[in-house]
């Protein structure tokens, strides 16, 4: 009884692709004056982004305790018998929480993409 | 029958589920890699699920629910703030955290900066945030066994520290992550269930919350005061006193007229049914002050408070070791990213329940808010809100009362079990490779030594209420790991020596806050009351003086940056995808 031959696998030095990627992604992984600046760019977008979505999250959020300070009567406004303020903080502020937060994840991820596409030269 | 026996049942079940949980996974763990990060395998779906069960802890089980009760409107910061954070956690930090490929937050710091003195500094940072936090917990531990089944205090720190000890020891992360993941599911079970089964009894209650009157009692009750405590009375009739009020002994006696008055510990107070509750001084008495925003939590100054609340918890989250750490167990940055975001729809869920039980604590137990010990709330409300005679008209429901009271409790012991493991993962983490060498023996001595310490300064400190404990080391967080991640992140001047100015800095002010409002806290009188209220919210001050600091001291340094921050920060920032991420790992 002879054991299973194993499967014949074809032996390639790289991938076709992979030889024509690697010139820029070496010009990042070694750091190079181009990469540095492709790095610099990515970063700078990240932050941005960041930076912008952290803006309209704080004015949605941290805007409230100031606008009920400075309007007391928007307290007594009620909504189904709920006070307008106690609806805001225990409900509606967590959905904006969340979309900011899904909406983050779709556009860095997408800012990841362009800057992979950048960086192995497709078009 | 009492429901005592089936509540020590359900305690019971909740350790035995853990500890049967934590076996599993100690059986998977061999390296340190295992012991330390879990080998960075866990998806997006458990992580977030066991960083939601490590998150939620004695605070937000018990301690949201007490607050809002007790301060109303603007206590629902505090749980709005938790969330929040993993906003913080997702915009600045979880991605490039992960993609650095530190494996504790001090090896971060020396990773970005090069420095093994400020991985040092780092390395002190996070075990006295831990054992900050870790002390909350163990109290609250205390708190729950001694209200549900009157046991010694001694007894809640003790059994959480070993059975924590023990899971910790044997698995480490690898192990902890199942039973966190667990946890949070049990947890909103035992918080999900009563608060709805408690909604149906408010919607069919015709008493009002709003209106010039404080919470009315419902039926006859009798508290003991335990600690010496200032209650305002807004209506002296109904309520009679015995034991000693502003020195004097009164006995069986009516309060003279509304007012402040100092109960001392002994006291027993009795309200009949339909007297107006008093309230600890200083939080709001009436109903319609209840419900208004911007009347702080007890202190002047309370748009500052509100301020420093909304930093401490925004930014505070991206400071905690305990929760950071679990980011490296992710395979890599966008599994972290998702993992932030599944948190937030986590806790939004469950931070609807804890509001809920927090109103209905006001209007079926308002007997709590005289004593302080309003964290207690959420386990007594079953049975005082069902079994207490309200519900007593629908027999099937009052029958429901221990078994929801029971659901309550393993709910609560699952909260202190899940954040003290987490907890002592990251001590245990951070002085195995950091003080000791490093290996899986050192691991497990660092967890026995870390899970023991905290026992008796849970027996000593005075407790404050849980989430105003947990907020001041939500504190501590923000104005020390959260400037250094994120300017380390993100600002590529900065300097091992402007890094740990500010982590020094941003320490000693935020910690020397907490420890003064732990011991008693500062003189309102004085000033105007801001040291006060300095004191008891540092956060809008400490944050901001620890990231100047950083700045200032890291540009009067800048010679000393780091000669290949242009490497870490292509490592940091650049995609897996292109292959320059390097795992770390302790030296063996």
């Amino acid at each position: 009884m002879t054991s299973p031959r194993p499967q014949r696998q074809r032996v390639i030095l790289a991938n076709r692709r992979g030889a024509r990627v690697i010139r820029t992604r070496v010009e990042v992984q070694e750091q190079t004056r181009v990469g540095d600046a492709l790095v610099r760019g990515l970063v700078r977008a990240q932050l941005g982004l960041a930076l912008r979505l952290a803006a309209v999250a704080v004015c949605a959020v941290a805007l409230i305790p100031l606008l009920l300070g400075l309007f007391p009567q928007v307290d007594d406004v009620q909504i189904a018998g709920i006070r307008l303020n106690w609806l805001i903080l225990a409900a509606l502020v967590y959905p904006v929480l969340y979309g900011v937060g899904k909406l983050y994840v779709r556009l860095a991820e997408q800012g990841e993409r362009d800057f992979v596409r950048v960086v192995d030269g497709e078009p | 029958m009492t429901g005592a026996p089936l509540t020590a049942a359900a305690l019971l079940a909740a350790a035995l589920a853990t500890v049967g949980i934590g076996f599993y996974g100690i059986r998977l763990s061999r390296t340190t890699s295992d012991f330390l990060v879990a080998s960075r395998s866990i998806g997006p779906q458990w992580n977030a699920a066991a960083i939601s069960g490590e998150y939620l802890s004695a605070a937000s089980f018990l301690g949201v629910a007490g607050l809002i009760a007790k301060y109303g409107a603007d206590a629902l910061w505090y749980p709005v703030g938790f969330t929040a954070g993993y906003l913080g956690l997702l915009l600045f930090v979880a991605a490039p955290l992960r993609r650095s490929g530190a494996y504790t937050v001090p090896d971060f710091a020396e990773f970005r900066l090069g420095s093994a003195r400020l991985r040092k500094v780092a390395m002190l940072v996070v075990v006295v945030i831990c054992t900050f936090y870790l002390v909350p917990q163990y109290q609250g531990a205390g708190l729950a066994l001694k209200t549900l089944l009157g046991l010694p205090v001694w007894v809640g720190p003790v059994a959480v520290g070993a059975i924590v000890v023990v899971n910790v020891v044997g698995g480490g992360m690898r192990s902890i992550t199942f039973v966190q993941a667990f946890q949070y599911w049990l947890k909103l079970t035992a918080i999900a269930v009563p608060a709805l089964a408690l909604l149906a009894l408010f919607l069919s209650d015709t008493t009002k919350l709003d209106g010039p009157l404080p919470p009315v009692i419902q039926h006859q009750t009798t508290v003991t005061v335990e600690t010496d405590v200032v209650v305002q009375v807004a209506e002296p009739a109904g309520i009679t006193v015995t034991g000693d009020v502003d020195g004097t002994r009164m006995d069986g006696a009516a309060f003279p007229a509304p007012g402040r008055y100092t109960l001392a510990h002994g006291s027993t107070l009795t309200l009949a049914a339909g007297s107006a509750t008093p309230v600890v001084a200083g939080a709001p008495s009436s109903g319609d002050d209840w419900l208004a925003s911007g009347r702080g939590l007890g202190g002047g100054h309370p748009l500052y408070q509100v301020i420093s609340i909304i930093i401490a918890t925004f930014l505070g989250t991206m400071g905690l070791p305990h929760v950071l750490v679990r980011f490296y167990t992710n395979p890599d940055g966008t599994a972290a990213r998702r993992t932030a975001l599944a948190v937030i729809a986590l806790l939004s869920l469950f931070y609807l329940f804890p509001t809920l039980l927090g109103v209905f604590a006001r209007q079926f137990v308002p007997q709590l808010l005289i004593t302080g010990t309003a964290d207690a709330a959420v386990l007594l409300l079953p049975s005082a809100a069902i079994g207490g005679g309200i519900g007593a008209v629908s027999s099937p429901v009052a029958s429901l009362a221990p078994v929801l009271a029971a659901l309550v409790a393993a709910g609560a012991i699952a909260a202190f079990l899940a954040t003290s493991s987490g907890l002592l993962v990251s001590i245990a983490g951070a002085l195995s490779t950091d003080v000791l060498r490093g290996r899986v023996r050192d691991f497990r001595v660092a967890a026995v030594v870390g899970g023991m310490v905290p026992i008796p300064l849970a027996l000593l400190a005075s407790s404050l209420e849980l989430s105003r404990s947990v907020g001041l080391v939500f504190a501590v967080a923000a104005s020390t790991l959260c400037p250094l991640l994120v300017l380390g992140i993100w600002w590529r001047g900065l300097t091992s020596v402007g890094a740990a100015s500010g982590l020094v800095v941003g320490g000693l002010a935020s910690g020397v806050a907490t420890t003064l409002a732990v011991v008693g806290g500062v003189d309102d009188r004085m000033l105007g009351g801001w040291p006060a209220v300095v004191v008891g919210y540092p956060a809008a001050v400490t944050v901001p003086l620890a990231f100047l600091t950083m700045v200032v001291v890291s540009l009067l340094t800048s010679a000393s940056r780091p000669p290949d921050v242009a490497r870490i920060f292509a490592r940091m920032h650049v995609p897996e995808r292109l292959g320059m991420g390097v795992e770390r790992l302790p030296r063996e």
